[in-house]
C-alpha cells in the first residue's frame, strides 16, 4: 500500500518575518539552520503568557502561577509527545543545545568519565559538541576520540566502529551535520554504541527542525536541541536523557528549585526533571517552544519532509547549473542544508551581495572549523532551506549568485 | 550605481585580484599577524622600519575576503616612506572614515583609500577593511597577532 502524498500547506502567512522587504528586495530567508522564523501562533504564545499570565512557577498559591506553571508543564508533554519518551520528567528544560550538551558532560562526566576514559565524537561535530568534551578531558584526563568523515561528508563507518572500544562511556553525535546537512544513520550509530558498552548523546539541533526523533524507538541516552532552530523562542532547549541516568547523576547547576530543602549542612535534591533545573526558567520560552512542536506535528513530518526533500532537490540542481559553482560535500543522504562556493568570490563577499539583493544566508565556518579544515578551506557559504521556503526563492538565490560573479567577473 | 557597486568598486576588485606589495620578504624587522576568527581571515604583515623610524619595505600575505585584501594592498602602498607616527595618524583617519559617517570629510586626504568611505553601511564588514591596519599597528607595538575577536 502506497502512503498518502503528503502536501505542505503554504505556510508563508503565518510568518510575519517574511512580510517586509531588506534593501527594498523582497526578502528571501535561506538561514534557518542559524535560526527558523516564528510563526504567529508562536509569538502569540510568548506573549499571551507575558500578557495574562506572567508569574513564577511551583511556588506561588496564587492563580496565575498556578496558570503559569500548568502552562510550563504542558509545554514539558508536548516535547514529550514529540520525542515519544516514556516520561515527562526526562525532559530537562535548558537554555540550548549548548547548555544540555554541557549538562551532559559535567553531570554524566562526573559520574561516568574518568581517567583513561574515553568520548567519542566526529569530525563534522559544531563546536558546542566538542569543546564541552575537551573541557572535560582537562578536568578528569578523559580521551577525546575523532570518528573521521570522508570527503562525501558521511561518517567512516569502519573507523567508528574501531574507535569504539571497552573504555568508551559515551558517544556524543550529530543527527545532522550544521555545515553540510549529512544525515547520519543514527539508530545503527545508537546499536554499535550499546554494543561496546557507551551511551549515546545525540545533537539533533539541526536534525528536529526535519525528521521525527523517537528516543525509545532510537533508545539513545541522551538528546539535546534548541528551541530556535524549529520556529521557537532562542534562549530555550531540551535535554532528553532516561531516567535511570538522569536519577543516578548528581545536579549541574545549584540553586532555587532544584530542592527539597536546605540547610548549611546538608541539602536534599529535588526529583526530575526539577533537580536539574535550577533558578527561574525560560518560562515563555519553555511555552513558545511547546506551542513550536504541536505547530509541527500539525503539519506532520511527512509533509514537512516532502516539501523538503523537493526544495533540495531543485536547489542542488539549480546551483550545479551556474559555472563556477561548487558544493561541499555530497552526502549520501541530506537535509535542508547546501554548503557551497563561488570561483573568485569569498563566501563573506558572497553573503554581502546576496544581503544586498534581499537574500539572507550564512557565510564562514558555521561553528564547524574541523570540517572546513577537513576539506582546507576558511569558510563556506551555506543556504539553508526551510518550510516557508519555495521555488521563488530558489530563483532568487541563482538570481542573486549571478549578480555577485557579475560584480567580480 | 547602486549599494554593491559602491562596496565592490573597481580599485578595491582590482587590489583584491591583484595585491600589492604581496608576500613575505626575505628581511623585515617587523611583523604581525591579522586574524578574524569569525571569518578565518589570515594575514602576515611584514614592515622594514630604519633608524629614524621611516617605513623602508612594507608587505603582506594570507587569504581572506576581497575587503580585506584590497584594504592591505592600498594601506600597503601608502606605508613606504611615511613615519611611524604618520602611519598611527594614518589609522587613526582610516578607522574613522571606516567607521563613522561624519568622517567623509576625511576621506579625501586619504587617496585611494577613500574607496572604502561607503563601508561603515556594513557593519559586519568594516572587521575586514581594518583587519590589517590592526596586524600593522600591532607590529609597530612589538605585538605578534592582532585579532578582531580581542
Amino acid at each position: 500500500m502506497t502512503a498518502p502524498c503528503a502536501i505542505l500547506p503554504d505556510v508563508r502567512p503565518q510568518f510575519p518575518c517574511l512580510d517586509q522587504t531588506v534593501h527594498g528586495k523582497r526578502l528571501t530567508y535561506l538561514d534557518s539552520a542559524a535560526t527558523a522564523l516564528k510563526p504567529t501562533c508562536v509569538i502569540d504564545a510568548v506573549s499571551e503568557h507575558y500578557a495574562r499570565e506572567s508569574a513564577n512557577i511551583h511556588r506561588g498559591v496564587h492563580a496565575l502561577s498556578e496558570q503559569a506553571t500548568a502552562s510550563f508543564e504542558n509545554a514539558r508533554e508536548s516535547v514529550r509527545t514529540h520525542l515519544n519518551a516514556a516520561h515527562a520528567h526526562e525532559i530537562i528544560f535548558t537554555s540550548g543545545t549548548t547548555a544540555s550538551i554541557n549538562l551532559v558532560a559535567h553531570s554524566f562526566g562526573q559520574l561516568e568519565i574518568g581517567p583513561g576514559d574515553e568520548i567519542l565524537i566526529s569530525e563534522m561535530e559544531h563546536h558546542s559538541n566538542i569543546v564541552p568534551w575537551q573541557l572535560l578531558r582537562e578536568r578528569c584526563g578523559a580521551v577525546l576520540r575523532v570518528a573521521p568523515m570522508n570527503d562525501s561528508g558521511d561518517i567512516d563507518r569502519d573507523a567508528f566502529r574501531a574507535a569504539l572500544n571497552d573504555r568508551t562511556r559515551l558517544v556524543a553525535i550529530t543527527a545532522l551535520s550544521n555545515a553540510l546537512g549529512t544525515v547520519n544513520p543514527v539508530a545503527e550509530l545508537i546499536k554499535e554504541a550499546h554494543t561496546a558498552g557507551a551511551s549515546v548523546l545525540l545533537d539533533a539541533a539541526q536534525a528536529l527542525p526535519l525528521q521525527p526523533m523517537d528516543v525509545q524507538a532510537l533508545d539513545c541516552d541522551f538528546l539535546a536541541f534548541s528551541g530556535h532552530k524549529l520556529f521557537g523562542p532562542t534562549g530555550i532547549g531540551v535535554l532528553y536523557g532516561k531516567q535511570t541516568l538522569l536519577d543516578a547523576m548528581p545536579p549541574f547547576l545549584g540553586g532555587g528549585d532544584m530542592i527539597v530543602s536546605v540547610t548549611f549542612d546538608q541539602t536534599t535534591y529535588n526529583d526530575l526533571p526539577y533537580k536539574f533545573e535550577a533558578g527561574t526558567p525560560h518560562i515563555a520560552g519553555a511555552i513558545g517552544l511547546g506551542r513550536a512542536l504541536t505547530f509541527i506535528r500539525e503539519l506532520g513530518y511527512p509533509a514537512i519532509q516532502a516539501h523538503e526533500t523537493a526544495l533540495l532537490h531543485d536547489a542542488l540542481a539549480a546551483l550545479q547549473a551556474i559555472d563556477g559553482v561548487h558544493l561541499i560535500g555530497t552526502p549520501a543522504q541530506r537535509r535542508g542544508i547546501i554548503s557551497f562556493l563561488v570561483d573568485q568570490i569569498h563566501p563573506h563577499d558572497l553573503g554581502t551581495i546576496l544581503d544586498q539583493e534581499g537574500i539572507a544566508i550564512r557565510a564562514g565556518h558555521h561553528c564547524a572549523q574541523p570540517v572546513m579544515a577537513h576539506y582546507k578551506l576558511a569558510a563556506t557559504a551555506r543556504a539553508s532551506f526551510s518550510i516557508y521556503n519555495n521555488q521563488e526563492d530558489i530563483d532568487h538565490l541563482v538570481a542573486g549568485i549571478r549578480r555577485a560573479q557579475e560584480i567580480f567577473k | 550605481m547602486n549599494a554593491s557597486e559602491e562596496l565592490y568598486q573597481e580599485v578595491i576588485l582590482d587590489h583584491s585580484r591583484h595585491p600589492r606589495r604581496y608576500g613575505c620578504p626575505l628581511e623585515h624587522t617587523h611583523c604581525a599577524a591579522g586574524k578574524n576568527p569569525l571569518c578565518g581571515d589570515e594575514y602576515q604583515v611584514y614592515l622594514t622600519i630604519d633608524e629614524e623610524g621611516i617605513v623602508r619595505d612594507a608587505s603582506f600575505e594570507g587569504a581572506g575576503c576581497a575587503i580585506s585584501k584590497a584594504s592591505a594592498s592600498l594601506m600597503m602602498e601608502q606605508l613606504i616612506g611615511k613615519h611611524e607616527e604618520e602611519i598611527r595618524e594614518l589609522f587613526e583617519a582610516f578607522h574613522a572614515m571606516v567607521t563613522d559617517p561624519d568622517a567623509q570629510k576625511k576621506a579625501d586626504s586619504l587617496g585611494k583609500l577613500a574607496a572604502f568611505s561607503g563601508i561603515w553601511k556594513y557593519p559586519s564588514r568594516v572587521k575586514c577593511a581594518i583587519l590589517c591596519w590592526h596586524a600593522v599597528r600591532n607590529a609597530l607595538d612589538g605585538h605578534a597577532v592582532a585579532t578582531t575577536e580581542a
